[in-house]
């Protein structure tokens, strides 16, 4: 699209892909992660529901199975990854001082990571039955 | 160094008159940043369950008491909240939806659609709950 009768403006044509250098990346696993998590969110609601009144010994057994523990995981690579880049938009939105924003993202990217694994973690964990 | 092009720029919003639009945009995101933290709560009770009955009791202690209730029902209905008020913005990226009543009646359906599941999984959760 962009030959030589292009009728991009200027503007249009942004440098490496723009100022993320990742062009729409961002904005497309967003709404990736945002379809994924509408078509688990029945399932997931269910398995809460499920565990509600039970003790740790009922919570785990229902936890550790298969399907369960399969859905629970995705939901939570699906909601983290959303999670990251949602707060980061929020982030670049209000932090314009660029040292407090790179902080700022740093900060939120370990959240996340910290948040999905240890929850992939407790899952496993369930799975094997240690 | 390239000059910096004044690019034109939005009004700030208190040069807007609020609209339901408007203000449940920042209810999405208000929701969004709340479901943020509240994953720590989700990750807290993963990682007891995993842990063993001492660390699940305490889980269930602060989800039972006023304060869990509260913040558990306020995660509720964040999470929903921002599930119907996302899927509205499936339509908008879609292409549909921008005239005034298709908007209004979009943003009103979300609204209602968020506090009415909420309602509803807290009935089934009382009901399949109550019994155990």
């Amino acid at each position: 699209m962009s030959g030589p009768r292009s009728m991009r403006t200027p503007l249009g044509r942004v440098r490496n892909l723009g100022s993320s250098h990742s062009g729409t990346t961002d904005f497309w696993r967003q709404r990736l992660t945002a379809v994924a998590m509408t078509l688990l969110i029945v399932p997931v609601i269910v398995i809460v529901l499920m565990l509600i009144g039970r003790n740790q010994a009922g919570a785990a057994q229902i936890l550790g199975s298969l399907p369960i523990a399969i859905i629970l995981v995705l939901f939570i690579i699906a909601s983290t990854w959303h999670m990251r880049i949602g707060m980061q938009i929020v982030i670049e939105d209000y932090v314009h001082n660029e040292k407090l924003k790179l902080a700022g993202v740093i900060a939120n990217n370990f959240f996340c990571i910290a948040v999905a694994l240890a929850s992939i973690y407790a899952i496993l964990k369930l799975s094997s039955g240690v | 160094m390239t000059a910096r092009i004044e690019r034109p720029l939005s009004p700030h919003l208190q040069t807007y008159r609020v609209t339901l639009t408007m203000a449940l945009s920042i209810v999405h995101r208000a929701t969004g940043i709340a479901l943020y933290f509240g994953t720590l709560l989700l990750a807290w009770w993963l990682i007891a369950a995993a842990s063993g009955p001492g660390a699940y009791a305490n889980v269930q202690a602060f989800t039972g008491s006023i304060i869990g209730k509260l913040i558990v029902f306020g995660y509720t209905w964040a999470l929903l909240h921002h599930l119907v008020s996302g899927i509205r913005y499936f339509f908008w990226d879609l292409g549909y939806g921008f005239k005034a009543n298709e908007r209004e009646a979009l943003t009103w359906g979300a609204l209602i659609a968020g506090i009415s599941l909420t309602i509803l999984v807290w009935i089934i959760a009382y009901t399949v709950g109550g019994g155990r």
